[in-house]
């Protein structure tokens, strides 16, 4: 099934780039035809207000919401103004679930990780805007990194394999998601890409997630640790105008330093604000295009591998 | 839009309640999600009834209970709370903070037929 829209035939495809956008494309037509013409759960009149902009409601989310709608929300059936129950009148019952919206993904990435562990692998999820060079950066990195231990990537893309003939080009397997109209890859898709590369015991995996600096931030996929790539023609204000996945990351690697010399760009404030939503992220400069700066990344993934190694260790135990 | 990957998560969980529990339809679902959480109120909100069409979810009310971000002060050694990633201690203006609370996006409670 679908992650973005759950049709059954648009599965997100792994190795291969039609997923079927036309019939997304069709379907999100309509969905948006069918809320407009049936639902409008808050009693108002006039469509254009069904979206619930933020400035057309002002009331407290905190407290139930339909109660501050009074009650019109909430198909009657018996029930005195909704939310309220009267003991004796009322069929409806009320269920406690009490369940993780993500732990379907996050129980899925723990497999994953679980089974990275196993097969001694260290993996890095890569994030970034479209654009800041990550697949750039992955080519050189996996270039020279392939001659010590094994390699492998998995290219998250929404429709082209392109990033992956580029990694395969340099001399290292990898496996293309079409992701179709999501945003992100999900811990689902890694596990079965992951069945698709050959064994790398002992090696690092990267996965370049799709470029989005807001989606992949909310799903684990078993990684060791993310990754933010941020090119410095991006200005200096990302990490504060996307903080969840500066939070979320372990490294940032500002990219693209070589342009340093032909724009403003202002490298402290840049690391400042990541570090005002992530006071413990560690930061590297480098220049994907000249090499500049890679022999320090290639020392911070080995400090991450004897970590890893510790955790190895300690599971064999 | 992972918000429509998040909603796709809260009917498959429904669906899943549905079935070990026997019922048809769903009236309201109350959710619980923390201010310091990776999805909007109001995208999850426009989402969810797109998403719930021709399930057991189809035209209940979502009821969305916002809690607040809290976080940890190094500077204060307080807790205290921030309404957003990247904001500074209301107390003492310091940035070193360590979230510990807010980060959840949960399907609370259902009222069902
Ligand atoms: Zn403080």
């Amino acid at each position: 099934m679908c992650t973005v829209c759950g049709c059954t035939d648009g599965t997100p495809s792994t190795e291969r780039a039609t997923h079927d956008a036309e019939s997304h494309a069709r379907y999100y037509a309509d969905m948006q035809d069918d809320f407009a013409r049936r639902y409008h759960p808050h009693g108002h009149q006039g469509l254009q207000r069904s979206y619930h902009a933020r400035d057309s409601h002002n009331h407290d989310h905190r407290f139930a919401h339909h109660q501050a709608h009074g009650g019109q929300a909430l198909l009657s059936g018996g029930a005195g103004p909704a939310g309220l129950k009267v003991a004796g009148m009322s069929r409806e019952r009320v269920i406690q679930i009490e369940r993780d919206i993500l732990g379907k993904n996050n129980g899925i990435a723990a497999d994953n990780r679980a089974l990275f562990v196993a097969d001694d692998l260290l993996v890095f999820n890569l994030l970034s805007s479209p654009g800041a060079g990550k697949t750039t950066l992955l080519v050189r990195a996996v270039s020279e990194l392939k001659r010590s231990r094994p390699v492998g990537v998995i290219e998250g893309d929404q429709q082209t394999s392109n990033d992956a003939e580029r990694i395969r080009a340099a001399g290292v397997p990898s496996v293309q998601v079409n992701t179709g109209k999501s945003c992100h890859l999900d811990a689902a898709m890694i596990g079965e890409a992951y069945r698709r590369l050959p064994l790398l015991t002992g090696g690092i995996l990267f996965i370049e997630n799709v470029g989005n600096l807001i989606c992949p931030a909310a799903f684990d996929l078993g990684e060791a640790c993310k990754i933010v790539v941020l090119s410095i023609t991006e200005g200096e204000d990302k990490p504060l105008k996307y903080p969840d996945m500066f939070a979320a990351s372990s490294l940032m690697v500002i990219n693209k330093i070589d342009l340093a010399p032909l724009l403003e760009f202002d490298l402290g404030k840049t690391i400042e604000y990541a570090r005002r939503v992530n006071p413990k992220i560690d930061v590297l400069v480098v220049s994907a295009r000249t090499g500049e700066g890679f022999g320090a990344l290639y020392a911070w993934i080995d400090r991450q591998a004897r970590h890893q190694r510790h955790v190895v260790e300690d599971t064999r135990r | 839009m992972h918000e429509m990957a998040i909603c796709l998560g809260i009917i498959q969980i429904i669906e899943e309640e549905a079935r070990h529990r026997s019922f048809s339809r769903v009236r309201s679902v109350c959710l619980e999600m923390g201010a310091l959480s990776h999805a909007a109120p109001e995208a999850i909100r426009f989402c969810f009834a797109v998403v719930a069409t021709r399930t057991v979810a189809e035209g209940a009310v979502l009821n969305i209970v916002e809690l607040p971000g809290f976080v940890w002060c190094m500077s204060c050694s307080k807790s205290v709370e921030i309404a957003r990633r990247g904001e500074c201690c209301p107390r003492c203006g310091s940035y070193q903070l360590q979230v510990t609370a807010g980060e959840q996006m949960r399907v609370k409670e259902l009222e069902i037929d």
